[in-house]
């Protein structure tokens, strides 16, 4: 059997993942002293750009499985929303407001958006276009 | 019939007297256990009522189970099942793997966001997590790993998991692919639960200081 080939999704969200990680990293070692934004936001603005990328090479993909990618990444969006928004109730209840809070949020949004993608496309990646399966 | 044969068109239509195993039996499974699910949303709900109310003991327990049980999870599978795992007959494998990945999907990314979850609140409430705490260093070190074990899961370890369940679903599942994705799984997991010593180091270092 010959193996397709795809874009380094896997890769890029990885990399993605990282930056965001580190932004946070990065905030949450500076508390409760005033963080310079400029680092968390070029961390940001760094996976976002990422994500983008990684949306543009799977929409330029011929042949997916892009019902099994919906079917899978709409679920898997559900509960990353879910564990995103108890991440950002916390971020709230410890009264974080300002530049940290944004910066947070939006890393929160990129997490959300990312994991439910990679998590759809290994599945998808594996599917014929066709509807196939009893799942 | 609830069982799907694995591989068994095209080794009995090529060649039915040379096959030397029978055809593999996928047993019937759920890819998220609905049980498992109702049981992570009454723990998500009783957490956020643990940081809603801030007190010490609720969110003691929740990090420090949770914890735990990531640790144990961790370290267990990546250490004792995986390479247990290695050693099974392709039959046994299959079984193994449909009752208990399913668990995993649920189990992993509740037990994980308690722990966090928990853990930060717990922190703030203390103030470990400020500059001013002596063992800041330390703090700072936990959130590194812990950062590092969160890419490696969420990217490469829930992916597999989840992909080999719906491969596992499909009416010929190649077995190629499944064991691709459940040496990816078998492999992050035994990193991450190396990386579990890392953490326990951490942790009994700020508990003993």
């Amino acid at each position: 059997m010959t193996e397709r080939s795809f874009p380094p999704v896997t890769q890029l969200a990885m990399a993605s993942l990282t930056l965001i990680v580190a932004g946070g990293i990065y905030l949450s070692s500076h508390l409760p002293r005033p963080v310079p934004l400029g680092p968390a936001v070029a961390l940001l603005a760094a996976s976002a750009v990422l994500l983008a990328i990684n949306l543009a090479l799977l929409a330029r993909v011929e042949g997916f499985a892009w019902d099994r990618f919906f079917q899978v990444g709409k679920w898997s969006l559900l509960a990353y929303i879910a564990i995103a928004g108890m991440i950002e109730y916390v971020f709230l209840r410890d009264h974080l407001s300002g530049g940290p809070l944004v910066v947070l949020t939006l890393s929160l949004v990129v997490f959300a958006v990312h994991v439910p993608t990679l998590v759809g496309f290994t599945v998808a990646r594996y599917f014929d276009p066709a509807p196939v399966g009893r799942g | 019939m609830a069982d799907v044969a694995l591989g068994a068109p095209v080794a009995e239509a090529e060649a039915p007297e040379a096959a030397p195993h029978p055809p593999l039996q996928i047993p019937q499974f759920n890819i998220v256990p609905r049980v498992g699910l109702a049981i992570s949303v009454v723990v998500t709900a009783l957490v956020i009522v643990a940081i809603a109310v801030n007190k010490l003991w609720p969110l003691t327990f929740f990090h420090v189970g949770g914890g735990a049980a990531w640790t144990i999870i961790d370290l267990f599978l990546g250490l004792v099942l995986g390479p247990i795992m290695g050693m099974m007959s392709p039959q046994a494998r299959v079984e193994f793997t449909t009752r208990l990945m399913p668990k995993m999907v649920v189990i992993m990314p509740t037990v994980v966001t308690m722990t966090l979850a928990a853990g930060w609140q717990l922190s703030t409430k203390m103030g470990t997590n400020l500059t001013s705490y002596p063992q800041h260093g330390w703090v700072v070190a936990s959130f590194i790993v812990v950062g590092v074990m969160s890419v490696l899961a969420l990217g490469l370890l829930e992916p597999a998991n989840i992909a080999v369940l719906f491969e596992l679903k499909k009416p010929r599942p190649r077995p190629e692919i499944i064991e691709r994705l459940m040496k990816r799984f078998i492999y992050c997991a035994g990193i991450l639960g190396l990386m579990q010593i890392a953490t326990l180091v951490i942790m009994t270092k700020l508990a003993a200081s």
